[in-house]
This record gives C-alpha cells, structure tokens and sequence, in this order.
C-alpha cells in the first residue's frame, strides 16, 4: 500500500464516524416488564445520590451507573455518542431537552405508567419543553428560578425590578451567566419595559425582537465586571466585593449566606426565567424497563422531596411538600414547593430557541443565532 | 527504521489526520433545528469570521495579548537566564533551577485561582497598596490581568531555552571581544546576545503559542472583553455544538503559528532548542 492510500483510508476512517444512523423507537409500552438488571444515566451532580439510589437498586434489581455532565451541552454530546445506546436516561434542562427530542435522540414515554405523574403541578405535566403536540419525550422532575442576587449593605433599596442590571448605578459591579440563554433575560425585561416591541416569549424572538435584546445587552455590557461560568466564579465576585449585584440561581445565595455574606436574592417584579428538568429516555435505550422503574421512583413524594433538599431545588409532585417540611422544618416554603399559579406563572422556563415561533411562522431566531450573538456580544 | 515506524505512524494518524479533519470539517454546516453536522460544502463559516468586526477584534486580542506576554517574558527571562547560566556558582544554579521548575509541579488551575485572589478588589495586592500608599487598583478581571498571569504562567519555557542558548556561548569568544577593546555592552550587545537570540527565539514560540491556544485563564480572569480564540471554539462546541465553525476558528491559530514558524527557522531558533 503506498503512503498516499494509507493517509487516504486514515482520512476515510476519520469522517465515516458522525455518519452513524438513526432509527426510532416504535409504539409506547402498555406495562413496565421485568427489569434488565442494569441503568446507565447521565445526570446532574447530585441527581443520583446514594440516599434515593440504593433503595431503588434493593427494590428493582436496577444496578445504576450514573455519569455526571457539567452543561446542557455535554448533556446533548453524550447522549449521542456511540449512536446512542450507551446511556438509557438523562436528566436534560429545558434547554436541552427540544435539542434531544429534535435530533431524535429520546424517545417517547407513556407517562400512564408513571402512578405519581398525575400528581404532579399542572404546569410540569405537559410543558412545552418536554412535550410536543401531546407525544411526552419525558418526565418532569424538579424546578427552579434564575434569580437577582444583591449585595444588602450595598444596594439599597432592595431592588425590585431587573432594571438594576442595566442601569449604569452600579457600573463595574454587575455580574451575569456567561450563557446564550441570559439573552432571554434581556427579553423578559424588554417584554415589560418596552411592550411595544410585542415579546409574548422571550424564547421566541423574531429579528426585530432579537436585536432590541441584543442592544440592551450592549449597552448592559460596560457595566459588567464579568459574565460568570461557573457557579463558584459568581461566589468569588460577591464574597470579594468585586460584584454587587448580579443574576443567579438559589444555590449560590444559600452558600453565600452559609459563608455568612450580605446577600439576599428576588424575583423581579418583570418575572423571571428559571430551569425545569425533566427525566428523558433514550431512543436507543438497552434497559427501557429499569429506565421506566426509575422514573417511576424518582417522582414519589420521599425521593422528590430528598433530591430538593439536597440540590435546593423545587419538586414538580407537590405531594413532595409536607416531607420536605418533615425533613427540614420551612423549607417547603423556602423553596416554593406547590407553588401557586401565579407563582409559577411568573417564571419563563428555559427552552430551546427554535426557529419555527408559536405563531406558526418559520421567523424565530435559532439557538446557533443566540450563540453567535452572544460571541460577538462579549468581543 | 523499525523502531521508527510505530511513533511516524501514530503521529500521522494522530495528528496529521486529525488536521486533516479539522480542516476537512470546517467546510460543513450544521442543522440549526437539531444541531447536526450537515455534509454540504459550503464556506460560510469562513465568511462569518471575515464579516463579523467582533471575531477579527477576537483574533486580534489573542495575538496582541499573545505578543505582550512574549516580550514580558523575554525581558524577564533574559537577565535571570544569564546570571544562572555565566554568573552563579554550581549550587546557586541548582536552586535557581528548582525555583524556576517547582511552578510547574503544581497545577495550572490552582496557580491561576491564587493569581485571581491576590488581584481581587480585597485581595493581597490591594490590601498591600492600601497599607502603602493608600491606594487601590482594579485590575482584577481585565485584559491586564490575564497578561500578567499569562507572563507569570510561561515564564519556564522562555528561562530554559535562553539559559541553554546562553550557556553555549564560548567563554573564549568573550575573552576574544576584550582583548580586541570591546566593553562590556559592546560585548554583551555584539557577541552574546547575536548567540542568544536563537535561544529567545525559541522560547517564543512556546510563550506565543501556549498563549495562542489558552482559554482557562481568559475564562477564569478575564472580564467582559476577554475572549480569546480557544473561548469562541471551545463554546461553538460545548454551547451551540457547532464543530464546523469551531474548526474555522482553529484554523486561524494555526496558520498564524505556520508563519511565526518560518520567521523563527530563518532566525535560527530550530538549531537552539
């Protein structure tokens, strides 16, 4: 073989592997089978813990095998490697999940077979994340808000509107997720301050809608001293005083607090945008039956309650409240449990940007345009 | 030649064919419904990059801040490198050595987190300002700091490079330029830094290209206006899985280090390291 053909095969051999094919799962279960002794996940730091794991296990037979992701991203990339069977479930945010159902990489699940799905809020049964057109791709699980966090020696008055974030009072002290999806943030705001401009959703935005957002963030942009990755980089800049005020999520205020911080966080009386999970499956999936159990498990009322507690988020089962109160005194509360519609109505759950709108019309901006947006946002 | 072949092979396979496929690649496009590569040749990605103003202030940030971390490092290194290499006793050199290697025993991560903490509003530096003069500077998450943790980070790889260099001029060679009435600048600026520079030249390119290819300390103490290269790619691929633009991007580095390559060999610096 001369060299010529041996870089031609190596080359060949590097290209052929995307082109693994795609098949579809076909009609839902009526009943959960006997289990496959094995489940392989992909989860969320501390959405598999010992606590609620190894009674299922005992109870099912299941061995679990969980491998944790670090973004929605990653998410998306492993369940997609290998053609797809090498995990049977992930716990994907609702920016991943349409990116999943999309791409033909979950398949549809009969949520008869879950007993505590219809227990669980109205709101997380069908949401527009995990179900298309009434077909489920998935069971809810647990919620929670993005929030605005402040410094309260700082910022005074408490702030009650997002609008602090783009006012140039605290100039050099703003801080927010160095993340696409904040985009819709800038949209929520605008849909309140500047109504004209017609944003119903702040996922659906058309071109006109878009831009407005976009030189919103702009003009936001000399005022931040950094957009955050990590959850611990956003800790750093309000333990230090760097930043004062900033968007979040809870567990950074409940670890700052811990560490004795000044802080307090709200919502905004704009609304604000939040993250709902939901447990998917496969399409490829080896062990659809343990996948089933598990999701079963996962939405009694103990584990719900458990997995908040531990992770500081919302349970979708509301029945999940009087434990959590047992487990921790307030904290059903603290954390919104069984929210109450307008509570809930007030958060605008993250999904993927599409570019097919709600209205029927194909002029939405795509996630590839918010993230090339974003790009050049920063510079 | 036998023992030759299994590393040649891998090196081909490994690096020249995922080239290859980087390159490859950076012609395609993906889904904007699904994310998907999609198999059709096209350059738009190229395109992007030329039109949007943000991805040339992007490229030219990484180069800029690239070459001050370069020169930051060529000057710091130099006089070190030659009082270790012409100067120090045996034992002095020992010790200067394990200084300038020990950094490099801990992790990259942890030495650039410390960094952040002494820049911090509150942090050493301002605190020791403050006790001085009463001063403050807010150079935490700024471009400024990402050059100076870049220069604190690299300084290695220029020391060892201009130490070998400087350390292979012949002491007869000196001893020739007094006799013949140079002095000591004349000496240092007509003998040894001509014989050095190969050496500087080498290090460069590490500096230059370690920092060309970075995006932890970009990410970690950057501010608002701190994307490097390495960032765009990285999120093209982690955010919006969008490895053909990914590639274009990747592209870019790599040609600007073929031509800094072929500035370096005409300069000597192969014949150095």
């Amino acid at each position: 073989m001369s060299r010529k053909w041996v870089v031609a095969a190596a080359v060949a051999a590097a290209l052929c592997v995307p082109a693994a094919g795609i098949s579809h799962g076909n009609g839902l279960p009526t009943k959960i089978g006997k289990g496959e002794g094995q489940l392989n996940l992909i989860a969320w730091d501390g959405y598999t813990y010992k606590q609620w794991v190894n009674p299922f296990e005992k109870a099912t037979g299941c061995q679990v095998h969980s491998k944790f992701a670090g973004s929605s991203d990653e998410m998306v990339t492993l369940m997609r490697q290998g053609g797809g069977s090498q995990y049977d479930g992930v716990s994907a945010s609702g920016d991943a999940s349409l990116r999943l159902i999309y791409g033909k990489d979950v398949q549809p699940v009969n949520v008869n077979l879950i007993p505590d799905w219809k227990n669980f809020v109205p709101q997380l049964k069908s949401p527009a994340h995990n179900t298309i057109k009434g077909v489920h791709y998935g069971v809810s699980l647990q919620w929670g808000p993005n929030t605005l966090l402040y410094n309260t020696k700082l910022v005074k008055p408490a702030p009650t509107s997002w609008s602090v974030l783009y006012s140039p009072k605290f100039k050099g002290k703003v801080t927010v997720p160095d993340n696409p999806i904040q985009i819709a943030d800038a949209a929520l705001y605008l849909s309140k301050s500047k109504p004209s401009l017609g944003i119903k959703d702040p996922y659906e935005l058309n071109s006109t809608q878009f831009n407005a957002a976009i030189a919103l963030l702009k003009q936001q942009k000399p005022l931040i001293k950094k957009y955050w990755a990590l959850a611990s980089d956003e800790i750093d800049l309000f333990k230090s005083g760097d930043a004062v005020v900033g968007a979040s999520w809870p567990y950074q205020k409940n670890t700052l607090i811990a560490d004795k911080a000044p802080v307090a966080d709200t919502i905004p009386r704009e609304g604000a945008t939040g993250w709902a999970d939901t447990w998917m499956m496969s399409a490829h999936a080896k062990h659809p039956n343990c996948m089933y159990k598990w999701m079963a498990w996962v939405s009694t009322p103990k584990v719900q309650a458990e997995q908040a507690l531990y992770f500081g988020e919302t349970p979708a089962n509301p029945k999940a409240c009087p434990v959590m109160n047992k487990l921790s005194k307030g904290s059903a509360a603290q954390y919104h449990c069984g929210a109450s519609a307008s509570y809930f109505n007030s958060i605008k759950f993250w999904k993927t940007p599409v570019a097919a709108c709600g209205n029927g019309q194909n002029d939405c901006m795509d996630y590839t345009k918010w993230q090339q947006a974003w790009t050049q946002l920063k510079g | 030649m036998l023992l030759l072949a299994p590393p040649l092979l891998a090196f081909g396979l490994v690096y020249l064919a995922s080239l290859v496929a980087l390159f490859v690649s950076s012609f395609w496009s993906v889904n904007p419904f699904t994310t998907e590569i999609e198999h059709i040749w096209n350059v738009d990605n190229y395109k992007t990059l030329w039109e949007a103003s943000a991805y040339r202030t992007i490229a030219l940030r990484t180069i800029g801040i690239a070459a001050a971390v370069t020169f930051a490092d060529a000057l710091l290194a130099f006089p070190l490198a030659y009082f270790m290499a012409r100067m120090a006793s045996a034992r002095t050199r020992t010790v200067l050595f394990i200084g300038v290697l020990l950094p490099l025993w801990s992790s990259y991560l942890v030495r650039v987190y410390i960094w952040r903490l002494i820049l911090n509003h509150d942090g050493v530096l301002n605190w020791t300002l403050g006790k001085l003069f009463g001063a403050n500077i807010g150079i935490a998450y700024t471009n400024w700091a990402v050059w100076l943790i870049f220069t604190y980070v690299w300084l290695p790889f220029m020391i060892l490079p201009v130490y070998g260099a400087l350390e292979r001029v012949p002491q007869s060679y000196i001893e020739a330029s007094r006799d013949l009435g140079a002095r000591g600048w004349m000496t240092f600026r007509r003998v040894v830094l001509p014989l050095a520079l190969p050496g500087v030249i080498a290090g460069s390119i590490f500096t230059f290209s370690l920092t060309l290819g970075d995006y932890v300390t970009p990410l970690l103490a950057g501010g608002s206006s701190s994307q490097f290269i390495g960032n765009v790619v990285y999120d093209s691929v982690g955010i919006s899985n969008n490895v053909p633009f990914a590639a274009a991007f990747a592209a870019v580095p790599l040609c600007v280090m073929a031509v800094y390559l072929l500035i370096a060999r005409r300069l000597g610096a192969f014949e150095a390291m």
